[in-house]
């Protein structure tokens, strides 16, 4: 397959100096030279990403992932290495950069459009997609200065633009989460149907969920260097466990007083020492719809020399499907269940009555945190169960499902109504039901 | 080239933001140089006797040129700092700011220019038609110069902002320097008799203003007086040369705007990596 974006050996380095050298005197008492720090935000990044895949860059704040993808899109330059693309390319780094707000929203979307690299023709061609894509408050507005518009209708105008202007590669920095659940699904949407087209996608997150949702392959980045590339679901295993706990990631080698005291100081101050699967029949390691499951996380309290109790401490599952979607997860504070002051060794059980679950194998994350959310222990999705739940019906839960069936049509007196017409589908908002 | 229509789309915003809100809009645009022209008029021509036959035509002819230069590089200057935003979020050839600024200048240009064809056909004043073809060369000289300069500001401009305050007090100083409020051969007369006389020369914008003036304001002399015998005496206005020298000096300030060009434009590539991080 051939290649759409080649990063060979790139690194970046930014220059810090020192505020209080900025005045002309101080410069000319310093001799000229104005003292600085050097900075790596990238170290030797080497990473080909194939053209018609889809792949996420994972990474703390600071771990560099926003830098290497404004590096790809030319915004910076890399310090030293080669970054080679082929196609096309818009970045989604900030949505309506550029907007001018005295200028109306037509008059916005021809500048952006022109500025992201599309012909006049085009924009012509395209402006009502346009429009129509950001909605229909938008549309409304179209003719009015961007200044009146609300921070959602910019977004949505921005990222209307930015996606209608057909690049082969699109580079994305943490803006799908804008807008509202709707705009939501409808660019997530986009994003799916530019998959489907076989073009490039790079999308930048610090949320794996997104990740595991839309991409093909991922990348984690850990200070600066590339730590794993390769399966989501692997990646983001590693950046669960490793990077944001910083234990074992790269950053360690060089230092690893900085990492333990950012990103947990307290990390394995209690370790769990095991997680044991309460089947209810402990002859078959499944369990059946509706019967009881409890999880025993074994627990170990490191002694810190000062032989006092863990009084801080949080625990948590989370219930991740058979396709690695998250279905459930809790913890004991917001379960309101106070754990006593730990200390020695013990077990945390979490019991769950029943399981409405469909058919397949399900994996358990578990973690011991502090409230303020300080890790000292976290295993991600490495307990392995299985629900025995035969059935036809498909998705993750088994809801208690009824069906009624009555003669004549009357709707609209117990709730919303949603009609399908020409212009797509539209809500009854007249009768009953909240607005939306 | 592929960006041309980004330029245009850069240059319209330009025109469009200026004047929005405003209730006279570009006519704003042309107050501004009249009112500049009715102030060197009344100092020039009222205040202190100028001998310059009317004076507010010859102004005219040199001041909307250098207006375009002026404009053109105090707002490049800045271009990239005030698209921050832009040039921090967005890839596109960064140049296109300092060039769509010189184009909203050139824009202005055109429309001042429609004053002065009124003013010229109202007084009824005699231009030189043969020397006209002048005009459109030294205008695109111009505008490569002007875009040369625009693109080296602006790139040194972000990096070292002292640019911004130093073009300042170089334009007024370059301005006065330029055979615009006085005519060329008042000061060079005076130099010839040290042997300076090729010193107004070296600024490029005095000849781009003086192929104007030959065929705009298209007089050589002027009579400054008359003799013991009553026969008039004739003082030079601008250089009494032929189209040839014209041609000549014009042709020697393309190729160095072209050569500056060239230098501004390398210049720019090696800046512009560094231009997200220092904004």
């Amino acid at each position: 397959m051939a290649a759409a974006i080649e990063i060979e050996g790139v690194s970046k380095r930014f220059r810090l100096y020192h505020e209080k050298f900025t005045s002309l005197k101080e410069r000319i008492l310093a001799g000229g030279k104005v003292p600085y720090e050097d900075f790596w935000a990238l170290r030797d990044i080497d990473l080909r990403i194939e053209a018609g895949t889809s792949v996420g860059l994972l990474g703390h704040n600071g771990s560099g992932k926003s830098t290497l993808l404004k590096c790809i899109a030319g915004i910076l330059r890399p310090t030293t290495g080669e970054i080679r693309s082929q196609g096309r390319m818009a970045a989604l780094l900030e949505l309506g950069a550029g907007f001018q707000p005295d200028l109306s929203g037509r008059e916005n979307v021809y500048l952006n459009a022109s500025i992201l690299g599309m012909k006049r023709a085009e924009i012509d061609r395209r402006f009502d997609e346009i429009v129509d894509f950001a909605g229909e408050q938008v549309t409304r507005m179209i003719d009015n200065q961007v200044k009146f518009y609300s921070s959602g209708m910019y977004v949505r105008l921005g990222f209307a633009v930015a996606i209608n202007v057909d690049p082969e590669i699109l580079l994305v920095d943490e803006v799908l989460a804008v807008g509202d659940e709707a705009f939501q699904r409808k660019c997530l949407d986009k994003v799916s149907a530019f998959q489907r087209e076989g073009r490039t996608i790079v999308v930048v997150t610090h949320a794996p969920d997104l990740v595991r949702q839309i991409c093909t392959r991922a990348a984690a980045l850990d200070h600066g260097v590339l730590v794993e590339v390769g399966d989501p679901n692997d990646v983001i295993r590693t950046f669960r466990e490793r990077l944001m706990t910083g234990v074992n990631s790269a950053a360690d080698v060089h230092d690893p007083s900085l990492v333990r005291s950012e990103l947990s100081p307290l990390w394995h101050r209690v370790r769990i020492s095991g997680v044991e699967v309460v089947y209810p029949d402990p002859r078959r390691e499944t369990v059946r719809a509706r019967e009881p499951l409890s999880f025993r996380i074994g627990y170990e309290v490191r002694p810190d020399g000062t032989g006092e109790a863990v009084g801080d401490l949080v625990a948590g599952v989370a219930i991740y499907g058979p396709m690695g979607q998250l279905v459930y997860g809790t913890n004991s504070h917001l379960l309101e269940q106070e754990l006593e002051a730990l200390s020695g060794t013990g077990s945390i059980t979490f019991s769950f009555p029943e399981l409405p679950l469909l058919d397949g194998a399900y994996r358990l994350t578990v973690g011991l945190h502090t409230l303020g959310g300080l890790q000292y222990d976290h295993w991600e999705q490495q307990v392995l169960f299985d629900v025995e739940a035969p059935g036809r019906d498909i998705g993750v839960v088994r809801l208690d499902t009824r069906i009624t069936i009555e003669a004549g049509l009357r709707l609209g007196d117990r709730g919303p109504v949603f009609h399908r017409g020409e212009q797509g589908t539209t809500r009854d908002h007249t009768d009953g039901g909240r607005a939306p | 080239m592929g960006y041309r229509e980004l330029l245009v789309a850069l240059v319209r915003k330009e025109l469009k933001v200026r004047y929005k809100n405003s209730v006279l809009g570009f006519v704003w645009s042309l107050v501004n140089p009249a009112v500049t022209i009715g102030v060197f008029y009344v100092i020039f021509s009222v205040v202190f006797k100028n001998p310059i036959p009317k004076f507010v035509l010859y102004l005219m002819s040199g001041v909307l040129v250098w207006n375009m230069f002026q404009n053109g590089v105090s707002a490049a200057v800045s271009s990239i700092i005030a698209n921050a935003p832009l040039v921090k979020k967005v890839w596109f050839p960064r140049e296109i700011l300092p060039l769509a600024a010189v184009g909203a200048a050139f824009v202005d240009f055109l429309l001042q220019s429609s004053v002065l064809v009124v003013a010229f056909v109202a007084l009824r004043w005699r231009v030189g038609w043969g020397y006209l073809p002048l005009i459109p060369l030294a205008l695109v000289v111009a505008l490569v110069f002007t875009s040369a300069l625009a693109i080296w500001l602006a790139a040194v401009n972000v990096r070292y902002r002292d640019m911004q305050h130093f073009l300042g007090i170089a334009l007024m100083v370059w301005f006065w320097g330029t055979p615009i409020v006085y005519a060329f051969e008042q000061v060079a007369h005076r130099l010839h008799a040290h042997g300076l006389s090729w010193l107004p020369l070296l600024n490029p914008y005095t000849i781009i203003c003086l192929c104007f003036e030959r065929a705009l304001y298209n007089r050589r002399t002027y009579r400054s007086g008359f003799d013991a015998a009553h026969h008039p005496i004739y003082s030079p206005i601008l250089p009494g040369h032929g189209y040839l020298w014209y041609l000549g000096v014009l042709g020697i300030v393309a190729a160095l705007s072209a050569l500056m060009l060239v230098g501004a434009a390398r210049v720019f590539r090696k800046l512009e990596g560094d231009f997200a991080e220092e904004l």
